[in-house]
């Protein structure tokens, strides 16, 4: 395969590219996932200070990795977008949004049942936990304003523009939080001053953290060709797919046609 | 609305960018004047919300000095988020907003001047009327001081990020409420700094690095938001 990544920048090449790698990038997370848990919860020590609760870290960790990482990508596909104004970029923006939330919902999620038998509490105003929330509100604003915009391609990029101020805005929420946190409260419970990780509880949670890794590619790979099948159902090579049927491929319906219902056969998939 | 129609016989492009900028202030400054009363209502709403947080929580002096700049600084933050539809809501239901982005001046040049006259028409009221319940709250002058210069390099930046989020929600369903969720994110690392100057100073702390903080804010986003405000906008006109 020559490496013309322009070749697959067309959602009707990309729709068969995803199809294809999607199944592989959720065998790998399975794998990875079972074999992270297994070293997690099988064959790590107990924590000296924190007993077992400790082991949440597998989950905690990765997805709150994912989550500052995803944001990245998004950022870096609504560039795109803006620059070439391609509708694939947009779309695996798009198809990113749910998956980063889900991620930083984890993070608090996980985050709170940790700091519950650990510091006592669900929630301190920690700066990192704090500058997780609002990026979930980041997040969740711009799910919300793709949703508010009826027409897919102002949706796009005015998404785009969104994800890239927040983008700036990143990091200066999270030094500002920091600031603010040592102010007021200093480091009461810091993370960084426990002591030095066993090599098996940081090998489980690399693993944990190539399958959270693996997984949020595999569903946006999922998502995005549930978008590209909803936004192209008007399109002829839509109505050639196996499987589509002879339903698809209404004529005259363009992709402004968002509205008006699907066609029967691919309803199940894109409710995906 | 009668606006003049911009003139195109500008030469050079920093002239040309100047004159949309002041075009647009005196045109947004003159419509502000002439719907006073939707301005005051503004201004009441700050020292409505203000005054709400003694009545819901206590009277009491140290508590209230305490809390005093946080509460002063959210419902700056407030009052800023209900100005926003003014900036560009009114133009684009009537049409102007099309014609200015038809005009020869550059767009961000006239953006720029749209923010600065919502600036001085909502921000610079609060910025004035804020040492008034500084004073219900029971902040000392240096503290005043403090909150009035916070406030002053602060709510500019507030005006710059929200006219993002009010371009992008252009005629879009529920804009009210999704602004809200769109800017107030934004405006977080304003309230973390302006509040925290004032604690500083309460705390005997200096506050250059707070006020620093925030002149950069204001460099980093006068320098930025013009452009994506109205990179937004064309999107919206689309």
């Amino acid at each position: 395969m020559a490496t013309n990544w322009y070749h697959y920048a067309s959602p009707v090449t990309f729709y068969p590219l995803a199809g294809r790698l999607a199944p592989w990038f959720a065998a790998i997370a399975a794998l990875l996932a079972a074999a992270g848990l297994w070293i997690g919860f099988g064959l790590a020590p107990t924590d000296a200070t924190q007993g077992e609760a400790y082991r949440i870290i597998y989950i905690h960790v990765p997805t709150a990795w994912m989550a500052m990482f995803v944001y990245l990508v998004m950022a870096f596909w609504s560039a795109l977008a803006l620059a070439f104004n391609t509708r694939l970029s947009a779309m695996m923006a798009q198809a990113l949004a749910p998956t980063g939330a889900l991620m930083a919902a984890l993070a608090l999620w996980t985050g709170a049942f940790w700091g519950r038998p650990t510091w006592g509490t669900y929630w301190a105003w920690d700066a990192r936990m704090t500058s997780t929330l609002i990026l979930l509100f980041l997040y969740l604003g711009v799910i919300a304003l793709r949703s508010a915009i009826d027409d897919p391609r102002r949706a796009d990029r005015a998404c785009a523009v969104l994800t890239l101020v927040g983008a700036v805005n990143v990091p200066i929420i999270y030094f500002s939080v920091r600031w603010w946190n040592t102010l007021h409260q200093g480091a009461s419970v810091s993370l960084t001053a426990a002591p030095k990780m066993a090599s098996l509880m940081l090998s489980g949670m690399l693993v944990m953290s190539f399958a959270a890794w693996a997984w949020c590619i595999a569903a946006a790979l999922w998502r995005v060709r549930a978008i590209i099948l909803e936004r192209e159902r008007g399109s002829a090579w839509v109505a050639t797919l196996p499987g589509m049927g002879r339903s698809a491929g209404v004529p005259g319906q363009g992709p402004k046609g968002l509205r008006s219902p699907p066609p029967s056969r691919c309803a199940t998939r894109v409710s995906d | 609305m009668t606006t003049p129609a911009p003139r195109s016989d500008d030469d050079g492009e920093t002239g040309g960018a100047l004159a949309g900028l002041a075009w647009a202030l005196r045109r947004d400054l003159k419509l502000a004047f002439r719907t006073r009363s939707e301005l005051a209502v503004q201004l009441l709403f700050y020292a409505i919300v203000v005054t709400l947080f003694p009545l819901a929580t206590t009277p009491e002096r140290t508590l209230l000095s305490t809390m005093g700049p946080g509460v002063l600084w959210v419902a700056a933050l407030l009052a800023s988020l209900l100005s926003l539809p003014r900036i560009f809501a009114l133009d684009q239901a009537d049409g102007t907003l099309e014609q200015m982005a038809l005009s020869p001046w550059p767009l961000p040049a006239i953006v720029s001047g749209k923010i600065l006259a919502h600036w001085l028409t909502t921000g610079l009221p609060v910025v004035v009327l804020a040492p008034l319940a500084a004073l219900q709250y029971g902040l000392d002058g240096i503290a005043i001081g403090v909150l009035v210069a916070g406030l002053a390099l602060g709510t500019p930046i507030l005006s710059l990020l929200g006219a993002i989020g009010a371009a992008l929600t252009l005629g879009v369903r529920g804009a009210g409420g999704l602004v809200a969720l769109l800017v107030l994110p934004l405006y977080v690392p304003v309230l973390i700094f302006g509040a925290g100057a004032v604690d500083a100073v309460r705390a005997g702390i200096a506050v250059d690095a707070n006020l620093s903080l925030l002149g950069a804010g204001l460099i980093v986003a006068a320098l930025g938001s013009p452009f994506a405000a109205a990179a937004a906008v064309r999107i919206a006109l689309d």
